[in-house]
């Protein structure tokens, strides 16, 4: 066969595998022993007091180490939202969703998690919402260990006291 | 100090969403092959070589520029690789216009790319580790709340993004080398196009693009002579900041404010929507046109939706934006910032075709990554500095 | 040229295994450097290097940004190669006039994947990355046509892995340290042949930082500064076919621009993954047998990925820091069997 009469190769299937072993690190590792005890744990930032939740050990905006640790409400506010329509790989929860940004009272920065509990039209800025836990003897060293957050029914922040965070 | 910087080539392949006739290096080879013959050049006038594209992980290939260094010319010569997040594309053009302007070297290929057939970027933007619950769904899922904290801050009305999904659409079917080319879109069929992350519709959507571009940069010596007259860079600036901290602006992030007051200082503009024609600017997701806007002070803060809203920006504008139909109608993410540096060269080369801006001489090229915290920007003007 | 001088520099202490997240192992790191440069942030630019595939997340950098000190916003930019680039994109930026002062630095966590595997993925993406040839086997094939070539003896190779981990007993950052006899290093089994363990780097994770200040600014800032008389990198072709694997003619070609032979060399740096590998850049650079090589243990005692070679320049710029040599060398390598090459010539006053 000539290679006029060959077809040309336009894709080839190489299928591709690593292994990682990932490690949390030490800031968020204590976090995570906090979670699977139903606690969650921020760090002060000695420079700034911002409290960061999860922590990661440092204070980007101060570029200094974290240490102290400050317990944290599992309550907190909306911040922002998104309703996530769209199928995408690696997501736990089923379409459609509310994707929040919670501003966990006694914390500085927002916290990414999940609204259900109430219709979706219904969830908006200023909303107080709360964590839903798994049952207790199910908790465990993950953020899996927060199913969600559902609305706790207490009056909306007013969006001026929000603006700081926004 | 610094040695005067051109443009003289510039190339692109043609955006489509599978480009599964050549290869990672017969794409970035076609970019490169278009940029040299716009300057005249060969591959052997090339002094040295600077890739970027976002991360390794949407095609699979680590560090790819070892691989492309064979399909780049690069042997035996210095090849760096850059990757700033969704700016990279910008940022390479910048290291590359380094390379000029410290002397180094007279000539410069500068590509960018991505080909995201090959791969999967939803996949690598939402890495689940066991360590976290995966909730943020891609770049729509991380932008989407930031727009919706616009929205209520600025009180813009609902239908802005709409109009400048309209807007970018409508230009990109004036550019042969748009990926989405949709004459007919009508204001009802982004309207009623289903809510992806809401409140972004999928109409106001970046598409997923196989693509590259490519740049060659050149030293005042070497840039007269070509066929076609240089593009002058007289000014480039990148800022970053961090991904999430305590009290920090989402919305209109300092970096990027911080990043425009210097590259319009460096390029002597006082009154940026005045002074410059029109503006190449990293679009995703349409409402950061008005975000955008804002941040580059070109509207007061809160009111980057009247431009929009008043149609200053549309090609008959008194400051068209994204004339090539942007981001939001081609999305080869490692090359999108590039794209947009090279849209506002052509433009004021004269060389963009239907899209050209009548008499263009001063233009900016935006372009941003991250979560919103990484800028690079530079701008080009058909004078000499 | 500009005159630029690295001032200060900083690195970790490579474990093979660290269970501190980047920006834990970054952040004294970076905190060193700058305290002991005696320069005020802000730095006018900031250069990093890493690599996503290291640890298997992407956009690694951008978490590490948090180490860098990037409030009030910065600066900055990232090569997605070794820190010794990030040097160089730095160095470029001061010659550009754009500024005076630079922080530079890189890590690297490889302990999370499988590093010879993962950094096949470096590979022709078509048609050689499918077959998984990992990152020693092929340094095996290049030590394979080296001893052929040269017509040198395993036990060569043996020699410059005792000598490094001897070395590297006085290097408090090495991840291998230790005195060996050449004969027990050769009774152990191949990994790949004639690659032996002692032949090959060892895995560790780790960062570095240094900082970079032009001209009588850094006469001020520092006793002794380590001036960059010269610095150049080269690509070499990737296809493993089309090249002689037993040279490195993009080192000699950066050595040349660099101008490593005007004058005598007092220590030289290497940034050899693998023993062969130290008597093909020596060759490339035209060391005199006299130049000491990799004081400091090199990479053969600890080799955080994306952070080696910017140690190497490290390390070199601390010999001219400690008085203890006047001109050093600094080599830093990338890519399958020495593809791409770095070489810095560092000098006192």
């Amino acid at each position: 066969m000539s290679d006029a009469e060959r077809k040309p190769v336009r894709s080839i299937q190489t299928p591709m595998r690593l292994t990682y072993h990932y490690t949390a690190g030490i800031a968020t590792s204590r976090f995570l022993h906090g979670i699977a005890e139903g606690r969650i744990l921020g760090q002060r930032c000695p420079v700034c007091t911002k409290v960061y939740v999860p922590p990661r050990g440092s204070c980007p905006r101060c570029a200094v180490a974290t240490e102290e640790e400050v317990h944290v409400s599992d309550r907190g506010t909306i911040l922002t939202f998104a309703i996530v329509r769209v199928p995408s790989e690696n997501l736990d929860v089923p379409l459609p969703f509310a994707c929040v940004h919670v501003l966990l009272d006694g914390a500085d920065v927002p916290f990414f998690s999940v609204v259900q509990g109430c219709p979706l039209d219904e969830v908006r800025i200023g909303m107080r919402v709360a964590a839903a836990w798994v049952e207790p003897d199910r908790l465990a060293p993950t953020l899996q260990s927060i199913r969600w957050f559902e609305p706790t029914g207490e009056p909306d922040v007013p969006f001026d006291q929000l603006r700081e965070h926004l | 100090m610094a040695e005067r910087c051109a443009v003289i080539g510039i190339g692109q392949t043609h955006h489509t969403a599978r480009r599964d006739d050549v290869s990672i290096a017969g794409l970035v080879r076609e970019a490169a092959e278009r940029a040299l013959a716009d300057a005249g050049l060969d591959w052997g006038d090339i002094d040295a070589v600077v890739l970027g594209k976002a991360p390794d992980m949407f095609e699979g290939v680590m560090m790819p520029e070892l691989y492309l260094a064979d399909a780049l010319g690069a042997a035996g010569k210095p090849l760096l690789r850059v990757h700033t997040a969704g700016s990279v594309g910008g940022s390479t053009a910048v290291v590359a216009a380094n390379l000029i302007q410290a002397g180094l070297h007279e000539r410069v290929l500068t590509v960018a790319f991505e080909k995201q057939s090959e791969s999967n970027a939803m996949w690598a933007l939402t890495v689940k580790t066991p360590l976290q619950s995966a909730v943020v769904a891609g770049a729509g899922g991380y932008f989407a709340p930031l727009i919706r904290s616009y929205m209520q801050r600025s009180g813009a009305p609902e239908d802005t993004g709409i109009r400048v999904a309209l807007k970018d659409r409508s230009n990109a079917n004036k550019n042969p080398y748009a990926h989405l080319r949709e004459p007919d879109l009508s204001f009802e069929t982004v309207a009623n196009s289903p809510m992806l992350w809401d409140p972004i519709r999928f109409h106001e959507t970046c598409p997923s693009s196989d693509g590259a571009c490519a740049l060659v940069l050149s030293s005042e010596r070497a840039a007269t002579g070509g066929a076609h007259p240089p593009a002058w860079i007289h000014a480039t600036a990148m800022r970053s900041e961090p991904t999430q901290f305590a009290g920090q602006e989402k919305v209109n992030p300092r970096a990027g404010q911080e990043c425009a007051q210097e590259v319009y200082a460096k390029a002597g503009i006082t009154d940026p929507r005045r002074e410059i024609d029109c503006a190449e600017i990293y679009v995703p997701f349409s409402w950061f046109e008005p975000m955008w806007l804002e941040n580059l002070g070109f509207a007061p803060v809160g009111s980057g939706w009247k431009m929009t809203y008043e149609g200053a920006t549309a090609p008959d504008g008194d400051l068209p934006v994204n004339m090539s139909g942007g981001v939001l109608s081609s999305n080869p993410i490692g090359a999108s910032g590039m794209l947009r540096f090279a849209e506002a060269a052509m433009q004021v080369r004269g060389q963009a075709g239907a899209h050209q801006v009548d008499g263009a001489r001063t233009a900016l090229g935006h372009a941003y990554g991250g979560g919103s915290q990484f800028f690079s920007m530079w701008i080009v003007r058909s004078e000499r500095p | 040229m500009r005159e630029v001088a690295i001032v200060s520099f900083a690195q970790s202490r490579h474990a093979r295994r660290d269970l501190r997240n980047e920006v834990e192992i970054l952040l004294p790191v970076v905190q060193e450097a700058v305290q002991r440069s005696g320069v005020e942030r802000p730095f006018d630019f900031t250069c990093s290097g890493s690599t996503d595939f290291l640890q298997g997340q992407p956009f690694a950098f951008v978490l590490a940004l948090d180490a860098a000190g990037a409030w009030p916003p910065i600066a900055e930019s990232h090569v997605e190669m070794d820190g010794a680039w990030a040097l160089y994109e730095a160095w470029v930026k001061i010659q550009t006039g754009q500024a005076e002062t630079a922080l530079v630095y890189s890590f690297g966590k490889s302990s999370p994947g499988d590093l010879p595997e993962v950094l096949s993925r470096q590979l022709d993406p078509y048609v050689v990355a499918p077959l998984w040839p990992d990152s020693v086997s092929l340094a095996a094939l290049q030590a394979r046509a080296w001893l052929e070539k040269s017509g040198r003896s395993e036990r060569d190779l043996a020699a410059v892995a005792a000598r490094s981990r001897r070395d590297a007993k006085g290097n408090p950052h090495a991840t291998v340290a230790g005195d060996f006899a050449i004969d027990d290093l050769l009774d152990a089994p191949y990994l790949a042949s004639p690659l032996r363990k002692h032949d090959c780097a060892p895995i560790s994770d780790g960062a570095a930082a240094l900082v970079l200040v032009a001209g009588d600014r850094a006469r001020q800032v520092c006793e002794r500064p380590a001036w960059i008389r010269g610095i150049d990198h080269r690509a070499d072709l990737h296809a493993l076919g089309a090249r002689d694997l037993t040279r490195s003619a993009s080192t000699r070609i950066a050595g040349e621009k660099a101008g490593v032979a005007r004058r005598p060399v007092d220590v030289a740096e290497l940034h050899a993954p693998f023993t062969h590998q130290e008597y093909i850049l020596r060759e490339a650079l035209g060391l005199a047998e006299d130049t000491q090589i990799n004081p400091s243990g090199g990479a053969l005692a600890a080799n955080p990925m994306m952070v080696a070679g910017l140690i190497r320049i490290g390390e070199a710029a601390r010999r001219i820091h400690d008085g203890s040599a006047r001109r050093t060398v600094a080599h830093a390598t990338s890519g399958p069997c020495l593809q791409q090459n770095l070489v810095c010539v560092l000098e006192g006053e």
